[in-house]
């Protein structure tokens, strides 16, 4: 076991050394960052089901992304799911643990969103991983609350 | 005190996390830039700005008094492996002034999944550690060296990190302060 400081600093320099500003000067380039997530999800998905049962439908896997994956990588469950039933899913996590340490002084909100890419793709690597082409995004609701919006592709 | 083993408990993690998203990192970087030698350098930075803020924790935790020689400081190293990696290292091969050993890592939690390939034979996929050591080490005011001597990776037979003492850093110290 390996203690969770070690995965807080190591996020704080991926966010450092991965993103860098995009061609358009206002936005952040969180594309490399992203990979990252979406490599480790892919990869840790497999682990974490490895005893699992075969899932039913889509909720079901979406129930199994905010309960058991959430919970091994930020030991708490998201703390709501909703759903149009009609492949969109936006999970709320009230204390977004790679936030939590930043101030929510207006001053620093705007760099927040770059903390959550790496998340967005470990979302979105595990949801490949199971079959599912996604798109995901997250935003800062009320630091340190977040929302992940998943829309699933039906292809 | 089981309370407290109870609650130090709910701040690890799995390691397959802690790996997966270390070697998904070490990944990008080799896509970013090509040389080894060059990811090298990146991965021993990053862990040299883990380290810089990692030894705060380790303070704040351990409640450790100033270090008396560089043994003390082998043991603190040792200690830091077991809290935060999981794995106890053994301090052997000191050198004849006592300013330089070496850790053997029996199991390297990072490399867990990691074979590497042929072209990549100068990657040094573990130097986050090396840099989480002199960056830690510096902000104590001890300027250190570290690398990688021999690495199960590349079919040593062991993985051996050494370590070896430079100078205090005492010009360093901000002034008024102890």
């Amino acid at each position: 076991m390996i203690d969770e400081v070690l995965l807080d600093l190591l996020h704080i320099e991926l966010v450092n050394t991965l993103v860098t500003p995009s061609s358009n000067k206002s936005e952040l380039n969180v594309t490399e960052l992203e990979n990252v997530g979406h490599s480790t999800g892919y990869r840790l998905i497999e682990r974490i089901t490895k005893d699992s049962h075969r899932f039913k439908d889509e909720l079901d896997i979406m129930k199994f992304i905010c309960k058991d994956f959430w919970s091994v990588i930020f030991k708490k469950q998201i703390d709501n799911l909703r759903t149009n039933h009609q492949g969109i899913y936006v999970l709320l996590d009230h204390r977004f643990r790679f936030i939590s340490n930043i101030s929510s002084s207006k001053q620093f909100i705007e760099l927040m969103p770059k903390y959550l890419a790496f998340s967005c793709g470990l979302i979105r690597g595990a949801l490949g991983n199971l079959g599912f082409n996604a798109i995901v995004t997250g935003e800062v609701v009320k630091p340190p609350s977040c929302r992940f919006q998943v829309q699933i592709n039906k292809t | 005190m089981a309370k407290q083993v109870k609650n130090l408990d709910s701040k690890k993690i799995s390691s397959d996390l802690f790996s997966l998203t270390y070697g998904s990192l070490v990944f990008q970087l080799i896509k970013d830039y090509e040389n080894p030698e060059d990811v090298n350098k990146q991965l021993e930075r990053i862990g040299y700005n883990i380290g810089l803020r990692l030894i705060e924790d380790f303070l704040a935790k351990t409640n450790t008094p100033r270090c008396f020689d560089f043994k003390d400081v082998a043991d603190k190293i040792q200690s830091a492996f077991r809290m935060y990696l999981g794995i106890t290292p053994s301090i052997t091969n000191w050198s004849q002034g006592n300013d330089e050993f070496s850790l053997i890592l029996d199991a390297n939690p990072l490399a867990e999944f990691i074979e590497l390939p042929d072209h990549l034979v100068n990657l040094r996929y573990s130097n986050i550690l090396p840099g989480i050591i002199r960056g830690s080490l510096e902000m104590v005011q001890i300027e250190a060296k570290a690398w990688f001597m021999q690495d199960y990776l590349k079919g040593d037979a062991t993985t051996e990190l050494r370590i070896k003492f430079v100078k205090k850093l005492e010009d360093v110290m901000p002034q008024g302060e102890d």
